[in-house]
C-alpha cells in the first residue's frame, strides 16, 4: 500500500535501500501486523537504537513478550525471543533472568498485559527489584482484541466495552512501579524518539527493575473511538501537550483525557536486585556453604 | 550423564514422599525452582528453600502458582532443569501455561500432590481426583506423561524419571502425588550419585544460521536451543512453523499438533510402567495406583485367601495409558476392578480399552480418606461372579 501523494520515485528510492534497523529484524516476517501510524514500531525502532548506541551483544539479550499488538515484538526483533502466554511475561522473564544472569532480560509488552491479566506480577517483580528491562507500549486501550477498556483507559474514555465512556479510574503506571519500588521509572511518548532512545540506553545498563511507558497512539482504535483524528493529529497533541518534568513526584503524573501529559525519568535509585540481595543475605548467613557465593568469588566477580 | 553428586544425598533417609520429592528433583539436576504454598504440597517447597543455597540452586516463591509455572517455563528457557510443586487449587491456576510448556516444548516437572476436590476441597486430606486433570486440563490436543508414587521411595525414583523424560522428550512431566504418600514418612534410600542416569538436554549443534528451532528427526523431538547461545530464536505459544514463527493456517496446525501428539504416542512403549501381578490365571484383575494401590493389596490378600484369583496392575506411569496391556489382559479375565479416590476416572480409561471384552468395575471413594479393604474385596467378589 503506497501512502497517498508520495512520488513514486521516492517510494521505488526508499523501497529499494535496506531500511537502517534491518539487521535488528526478522525481514523475513515482514510485513509486520501492526497498523500504519501504530506506535508500537517507533518504540521498537528506539530500542534498536539504544543497541547500536551501546554496541550491546544482542546474543545475551532476550525478549519477553506477553499477547496483544504489543506482544507481537518478541517476533519481530532478531534476539533470543519468547512470545508467552497473556500477562505473563514477567514471570517468563523472571525465570530467564534467574537461569542465566548473563542474560540482559527485557519485557516487551502492553498495558493490558502488564497491569490487567499480569498486574500482580508487574507489583512483585518491582517490589523484588528484579532484575528486568520493562518496556510497557501504553495506548490506553486493548488493541488486539478489538479496543476494549483497559486498566489504564482514562475516565470517560469511550472504548468498545465502555461505550458511554469509561467510568473506572485507571492505574498510573509510573506511580505503581514506583511505588512498588522500581529502581528507574520513566515515561515518554512516541513522540520522544530520541529522550526515549536514552532511556532505552539507561535501562539496558541499568540493574533492577527498570519500567519505561511509551504513551503511543493507537489510530485504529482508540483514535478512531474518541475522535482524535489520525496518527500525525496524535503526534501533534503529544507535540503540544506534553510537559516534561524530570524527577516529577510519579503520584502526581497521572494522564487525565484530553490533558497533559508528563513526561520524564521519574525515578533512578539503586536498591539492590533480588539476586544481589540473595547472595549477600545468603551468603552472610551461609558463609562457605552458599555455593553462588563460592562460584561468585572463584569467578572473582564479588 | 550421571548426577552430580552435589545433590545427591546418598544413604538411607527417612523422608515423607514430599521430601522425597524435592530430593528427587535436587539428585536429578533441578536448579531452579519456584513455588506457592499449598497444602499438603508445602514440605517439597520448604526442603527445596532449605537445601538450594548449598547447591546452587535459585529458589523463589512467586506471587501466584501462575507465576510459579511460567517462572520454571522461562528458567528452563535459560537453561535450567526447573520443577514447581502445588496441589488442587494451584495446579487448576496452572492449567494455561502447563499448555504453554507443551506449545513451546519446555522440558520441566510439575508435582501435584492431589488433596481432596472440587474448590478448596479437603486442604489436608487425600484425593486422587485430578488424574483426568493432568492428561486433559489444558486447553487444545495434547499428551502428558504423568508418574503416580506409591511410596516416598517411589516419589524421589520418579521424580528423577520425570526430569529424563521432560528432557528426552521435550515435555513438560507431572508426578502425581497423593496426599498420603505426599505426608507418609518412610525410609528412603538414595543410590550414590554414580549409579543415577540424568538425561542431557538435546541442546542442537546446528551452524548459527541454520538453526530451525522447529525440524525434527525420526524420534520426532526437535534439539533445543537456550537463550544466550547465540542462535537468537523465536519461540511463540501461537501455531507456529519450523522456524518458530507464528503461522495461523490449518496446513501449520497439521503440521505441528499431530507431532506434538505423536511424539509422546509413538514412544508410549518407552514411557508406559506398571507392575503386574498373577495375572495368568486371573479372573480379576485390580487396577490401583498411588495410595490406593497399597490399600488394594490388602484387599487381593483377603480375596486370595477366599480362593478367588485375583491379579494386580499396578499403573506406575498414570500417562500414558498401557492401553495394549489392558485390552490383552480383558480378553482372558471376568472383570477388571479399577480401585480410586475419585468417583470414577481411570475406571472410564480402562473401560475405554477393555471394550465390552470384559466388565469393568469401580471400587470408588469421594476422597479425604482410602478405602476399608473390606469395601474393595466386595467389589472383586462381584467381579469374580461376572459369567
Ligand atoms: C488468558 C487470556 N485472556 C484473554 C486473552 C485475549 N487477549 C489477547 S490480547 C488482549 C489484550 C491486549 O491488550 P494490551 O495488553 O493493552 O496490548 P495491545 O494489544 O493494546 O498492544 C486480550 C484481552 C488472551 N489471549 N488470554
Ligand atoms: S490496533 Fe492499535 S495498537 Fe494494534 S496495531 Fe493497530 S494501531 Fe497499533
Amino acid at each position: 500500500m503506497s501512502p497517498k501523494g508520495v512520488p513514486e520515485a521516492v517510494i521505488a528510492a526508499v523501497s529499494s535501500e535496506e531500511h537502517p534497523i534491518a539487521p535488528f529484524l526478522r525481514m523475513d516476517r515482514m510485513p509486520h501486523i501492526w497498523c500504519s501510524t501504530c506506535g508500537i514500531g517507533t518504540a521498537v525502532k528506539a530500542l534498536v537504537a539504544a543497541f547500536e548506541k551501546l554496541e550491546t551483544d544482542l546474543d545475551k539479550v532476550s525478549i519477553v513478550s506477553g499477547i496483544g499488538c504489543t506482544g507481537r515484538v518478541a517476533g519481530y526483533v532478531r534476539l533470543d525471543s519468547f512470545h508467552t502466554t497473556h500477562g505473563r511475561p514477567i514471570p517468563f522473564a523472571t525465570g530467564l533472568k534467574l537461569a542465566n544472569s548473563e542474560l540482559t532480560v527485557i519485557v516487551f509488552s502492553g498495558d493490558g498485559d502488564l497491569s490487567a491479566i499480569g498486574g500482580n506480577h508487574f507489583i512483585h517483580a518491582a517490589r523484588r527489584n528484579m532484575d528486568l528491562k520493562v518496556i510497557c507500549v501504553n495506548n490506553f486501550i486493548y488493541g488486539m482484541t478489538g479496543g476494549q477498556a483497559a486498566p489504564t483507559t482514562p475516565l470517560t474514555a469511550v472504548t468498545s466495552t465502555t461505550p458511554y465512556g469509561n467510568a473506572e479510574p485507571p492505574f498510573n503506571l509510573c506511580h505503581l512501579a514506583a511505588a512498588c519500588g522500581a529502581n528507574y521509572v520513566a515515561r515518554w511518548t512516541a513522540l520522544h524518539v530520541r529522550r526515549l532512545t536514552k532511556a532505552f540506553a539507561e535501562i539496558l545498563v541499568k540493574p533492577g527493575f527498570c519500567f519505561v511507558e511509551v504513551i503511543t497512539p493507537c489510530s485504529t482504535l482508540y483514535a478512531r473511538k474518541n475522535r482524535l483524528g489520525t496518527g500525525l493529529d496524535i503526534m501533534k497533541y503529544y507535540h503540544d501537550n506534553t510537559v516534561i518534568e524530570h524527577g516529577a513526584e510519579p503520584a502526581d503524573t497521572d494522564i487525565v483525557f484530553g490533558g497533559p501529559i508528563i513526561c520524564g525519568k521519574f525515578v533512578d535509585r539503586d536498591r539492590p536486585t533480588w539476586l544481589e540481595y540473595q547472595d549477600q543475605h545468603l551468603g552472610e548467613v551461609l558463609g562457605d556453604k552458599y555455593y553462588r557465593g563460592k562460584v561468585l568469588q572463584g569467578a572473582g566477580e564479588r | 550423564m550421571k548426577a552430580d553428586p552435589i545433590g545427591v544425598r546418598t544413604g538411607t533417609l527417612y523422608l515423607d514422599g514430599d521430601r522425597a520429592t524435592a530430593e528427587g528433583a535436587i539428585a536429578a539436576g533441578c536448579r531452579f525452582f519456584a513455588g506457592y504454598p499449598i497444602t499438603p504440597s508445602t514440605e517439597c517447597a520448604e526442603l527445596i528453600s532449605e537445601r538450594f543455597p548449598e547447591v546452587g540452586g535459585i529458589f523463589i516463591q512467586m506471587e501466584d502458582e501462575i507465576a510459579s509455572i511460567t517462572a520454571i517455563i522461562g528458567a528452563a528457557w535459560g537453561g535450567a532443569r526447573t520443577m514447581t510443586v502445588t496441589s488442587g487449587p494451584g495446579i487448576s491456576l496452572m492449567m494455561e501455561n502447563i499448555g504453554l510448556a507443551i506449545m513451546l516444548e519446555t522440558p520441566c516437572v510439575v508435582a501435584n500432590v492431589q488433596r481432596g476436590g472440587p474448590s478448596t476441597g479437603l486442604p489436608t486430606m487425600v484425593g486422587q481426583a485430578d488424574v483426568m486433570q493432568a492428561r486433559w486440563g489444558s486447553h487444545g490436543d495434547y499428551e502428558i506423561i504423568a508418574y503416580s508414587p506409591q511410596s516416598p521411595q517411589e516419589a524421589f525414583d520418579f521424580t528423577i524419571k520425570a526430569f529424563n523424560m521432560a528432557e528426552r522428550y521435550r515435555t513438560p512431566v507431572i508426578v502425581l502425588l497423593d496426599e498420603c504418600v505426599g505426608h507418609m514418612v518412610e525410609k528412603v534410600v538414595i543410590p550414590p550419585a554414580d549409579t543415577i542416569e540424568i538425561e542431557p538436554r538435546r541442546l542442537t549443534d546446528a551452524a548459527k544460521d541454520e538453526y530451525l528451532p522447529f525440524a525434527y528427526g525420526d524420534d520426532l523431538v526437535p534439539d533445543m536451543a537456550i537463550a544466550g547461545m547465540g542462535y537468537r530464536f523465536h519461540v511463540t505459544g501461537l501455531t507456529h512453523d519450523e522456524r518458530g514463527y507464528p503461522e495461523m493456517s490449518v496446513r501449520c496446525q497439521e503440521w505441528l499438533v499431530p507431532r506434538l501428539v505423536a511424539k509422546i504416542r509413538q514412544n508410549a512403549d518407552d514411557i508406559i510402567e506398571f507392575d503386574e501381578e498373577n495375572t495368568d490365571d486371573a479372573d480379576v484383575v485390580v487396577v490401583s495406583y498411588g495410595i490406593s494401590a497399597r490399600v488394594s493389596r490388602m484387599a487381593i490378600d483377603l480375596a486370595r485367601e477366599k480362593g478367588i484369583k485375583v491379579g494386580f496392575l499396578r499403573l506406575r506411569a498414570i500417562w500414558p495409558f498401557p492401553e495394549k496391556r489392558v485390552a490383552e489382559l480383558a480378553k482372558k479375565i471376568k472383570s477388571y476392578v479399577v480401585v480410586e479416590i475419585n468417583l470414577g476416572q481411570i475406571y472410564y480409561e480402562v473401560q475405554r480399552c477393555a471394550a465390552g471384552r470384559c466388565e469393568t468395575l469401580l471400587s470408588p471413594h469421594a476422597g479425604g480418606g482410602v478405602h476399608d479393604p473390606e469395601d474393595i474385596f466386595k467389589v472383586i467378589e462381584k467381579g469374580a461372579k461376572v459369567k
